[in-house]
């Protein structure tokens, strides 16, 4: 095989986007080891601590149920930031056009950009557009980068489950990532599924509000809700236990992975949060949790076990089988034979 | 091998239906199935074909005979 | 009510589990059933079948999974026909990582091949109603289930007269290596989880030589866990009394006669051949082509192409794995040079390999 070739499997958010990044990108560009990798940087300035981070959006359709390219590029930005505890406050994006785009495809894109940082009460400040000639970027990309404050001292990062601890999301799995799936050339599903895109720091607000039983924040959007645990657990090198029956979906969720042999726990989210908390604070986390919008079919999800430096992930199947969950490796392929 | 997936029929056009599962729909081909295939009937579809017509009768003797496995699973998970 | 939750009971699971058990203390030795379907195999790790089942009934990986036993030679050439100008490779998703003797459809597409995944062949049919002016190269892998569905797609094709439309064919058929394995000294399977789809298609009564004259068990089983529970458990009874017929535990979907126009559509277009598996060589009669009436829809016929030297991976250890003769687990490269990301060996790279399941799910 051919080492020199980027595949697309290195942008899947699985395990070979986490073996580019630690054997090539990281130590050339700064070294920060992994145990230290969330969703935003935390940097402290005068004695201010703040989130910041940066993320592109190449999404194909650009329109799909729920949403497009816009709105996804301001609330994926918005939730890194929120995922560190921080309030997000200001944006910029960049975009990179290909020569013959739409423009009022993308003055809808724009329109639902700035709806969505209205929304979430953050402000775009700066930004850069470029066009490049045709064929040479897939009508538009879009890039933002984001700053926001953390206004407590409270220890969340992906390292800090500990034993006992509870795991919850704040509601069904998978709506993303086969929303936009299905509208793919060649697979021509139809159903009622709806991005659940959406920004989460309100959310977030709310949970903070449990002070430190909550230990960690993150949102499974690419390789899933099994990746995005599966990291959880070698961060903090502690054991995770999910319970099948406990996870929420949405029926056509369910039915699109049936046709198409996919597993919806490696399927992408953009507006899950799963959150690891402490086991007392755990219910009234949960009601707090449904009690806001973005949260009502919020469940309890799974338990981290105790101490495990590999980092096992299981799940209690359906069916009272269990069975290890690993990362996503490569891109999610649908299955026929 | 052979991933495939019961289907309910919601309408036929000649070779051609509209199936559903769990409000997922799909055309499927009825080229490669000579049974009569009715509108509510469920069938059985791989890779945009129906292969089989779901037997629901049998179906309904399988679960009977499944379900006398339940008094017993009391003790297997205790 | 879809026909598919209603069969993963726990209840219903575990009460099969505790009726395994109670059934295997009847007999001392230990018991191996073999699995010939990829699907099934999927299935036994998923749901954590194996966790389950006692320590003298044991499942074994045959090999089930269409893209795992295709020869690397068939890869070089789908590989080939992707490098020739004004043309589209459609395929199933599995087929795009398996590596060849140096290359990988995924790779040849990083490198600007056009290889497109379609859920159906019918869908790469319209691909080529659409692009009259390529040509539209279907790669044809799978056993019975999926042989009909592209034959029905040829059939298509020539209704409207297509002329851009090709399928490469690799199709295997797999009652002949089941025979082949059962007589397997080494292996003494006990009795084989008889594949679903593929037996929706030939029918139960496709078993039967193997059970009746064989004395091998034959059970055709269902997907979800319930049904592969309950298949087990009808396996482990013939055993323990001593029989060996064939039962059809998914009897709402497999009828005995099996599905005769999908039979004759495979007849009309495909003609027996001999096939190469791979890990296994080649198995007389066990392969269908392209009949000489479709010839001009046979992509190999039709597309000269030079393919490169067929090289095997060093160490990979796929044909011991597709014969059940090791586990995964017992495979030096497993986990170490093979993985998911980077597959030596085809079952690392279909979801429904062995090995992929068992680094999935397995661990």
């Amino acid at each position: 095989m051919d080492n020199d070739l980027i595949l697309l499997g290195h942008g899947s958010g699985g395990k070979l986007s986490h073996q580019l990044l630690s054997d090539l990108v990281i130590p050339t560009l700064s070294g920060i080891p992994p145990a230290g990798q969330n969703d935003a940087a935390v940097v402290t300035h005068n004695g201010q601590r703040f989130a910041f981070t940066t993320d592109s959006y190449v999404v194909d359709p650009l329109f799909f149920p729920g949403g497009n390219i816009g709105c996804l590029a301001v609330n994926g930005t918005i939730n890194d930031l929120a995922m560190m505890g921080a309030r997000p406050l200001y944006m910029s994006v960049g975009l990179i056009m290909e020569e013959g785009f739409s423009r009022a495809e993308l003055k809808e894109i724009l329109d639902s950009m700035r709806a969505a940082a209205d929304g979430a009460g953050v402000a775009i400040v700066t930004g850069d557009t470029k066009v490049v000639p045709r064929g040479k970027a897939d009508r538009i990309f879009i890039n933002t980068s984001g700053v926001g404050v953390i206004e407590h001292d409270l220890a969340i990062g992906g390292n800090c489950a500990r034993p006992g601890d509870r795991v919850l999301i704040n509601g069904a799995i998978g709506d993303h990532g086969i929303a936009v799936m299905a509208k793919r050339e060649g697979l021509d599903l139809e159903s009622d599924i709806r991005s659940d895109c959406a920004a989460l720091n309100g959310l977030v607000e709310e949970i903070l509000k449990e002070g430190d039983a909550v230990h960690v924040l993150r949102d499974p959007t690419r390789g899933g809700v099994a990746t995005t645990l599966k990291e959880i657990a070698l961060q903090s090198r502690v054991g995770i236990t999910l319970q099948e029956r406990a996870l929420p979906y949405n029926g056509a969720v369910k039915g699109v992975c049936a046709i198409l042999g996919l597993d919806p726990l490696y399927v992408a989210n953009e507006g899950k949060i799963l959150v690891v908390a402490a086991p007392q604070a755990a219910d009234a986390l949960l009601e707090r949790m449904r009690s806001h919008p973005l949260g009502r079919e919020a469940a309890i999800i799974g338990e981290v076990t105790g101490e495990d430096d590999r980092g096992r992930l299981e799940i209690d199947t359906v069916s009272g089988g269990t069975r290890a969950v690993e990362m996503l490796a490569g891109e999610q392929l649908p299955r026929i034979c | 091998m052979c991933l495939a997936i019961p289907m309910r029929v919601l309408s036929i056009d000649g070779d051609t239906i509209v199936a559903e599962i769990d409000g997922v729909k799909r055309e499927a081909s009825l080229m490669i199935i000579g049974e009569e295939i009715g509108v509510g009937d469920y069938v059985v579809v791989h890779a945009g074909f129906v292969i089989s017509r779901m037997d629901e009768k049998e179906a309904l003797i399988t679960l009977e005979l499944m379900k006398e496995m339940k008094p017993e699973s009391a003790t297997a998970s205790a | 009510m879809n026909y598919m939750d209603e069969f993963r009971d726990r209840d219903v699971v575990l009460g099969y589990a505790a009726q395994i058990r109670k059934l295997s203390e009847q007999r001392p030795e230990p018991m191996a059933f073999m699995e010939v379907c990829g699907t099934h195999t999927m299935s036994i790790y998923q749901y954590g079948i194996r966790s389950l089942l006692p320590e003298g009934v044991r499942l074994i990986s045959g090999p089930g999974c269409p893209v795992c036993v295709t020869p690397n030679r068939y890869i070089d050439r789908a590989i080939a026909i992707s490098r020739l100008s004004d043309t589209i490779i459609t395929t199933f998703g599995d087929m795009l990582r398996v590596p060849g003797s140096s290359s990988s459809l995924m790779e040849e597409r990083a490198r600007g091949a056009d290889v497109r995944i379609v859920y159906s062949p019918l869908d790469a049919v319209a691909i080529a109603r659409k692009n009259p002016c390529k040509r539209v190269v279907f790669l044809g892998v799978g056993f019975e289930t999926t042989a009909p569905a592209i034959a029905a797609s040829i059939l298509a094709a020539t209704g409207d007269g297509l002329a851009n439309y090709l399928v490469l064919a690799a199709h295997k058929t797999i009652p002949l290596p089941m025979e082949l394995l059962s007589s397997d000294p080494e292996l003494k399977i006990d009795g084989y989880i008889c594949p679903a789809h593929v037996s929706a298609i030939i029918g139960a009564n496709a078993f039967r030589g193997l059970a009746e004259q064989r004395g091998v068990p034959c059970v055709v089983t269902g997907f979800e866990p319930a049904d592969v529970m309950q298949g087990v458990e009808m396996l482990v009874r013939q055993v323990v009394e001593g029989k060996s017929r064939v039962e059809n535990q998914y009897s709402r979907v497999v009828t005995w006669e099996g599905n005769c126009k999908a039979q004759s559509v495979l007849a009309q277009v495909f003609s027996v051949c001999d096939a190469e598996w791979r890990g296994i060589g080649v198995i007389p009669g066990s392969g269908l082509e392209i009949a000489a009436d479709y010839a001009a829809y046979d992509a190999e016929k039709v597309l000269p192409v030079s393919v490169e030297e067929t090289r095997e991976h060093q160490g990979c250890r796929c044909g011991d794995i597709l014969r059940g003769k090791v586990s995964p687990f017992d495979c030096p490269l497993f986990d170490r040079a093979c993985t998911p990301e980077s597959p030596v060996g085809a079952c690392m790279v279909s979801s429904e390999g062995t090995c992929a399941a068992a680094y999935k799910y397995g661990r």
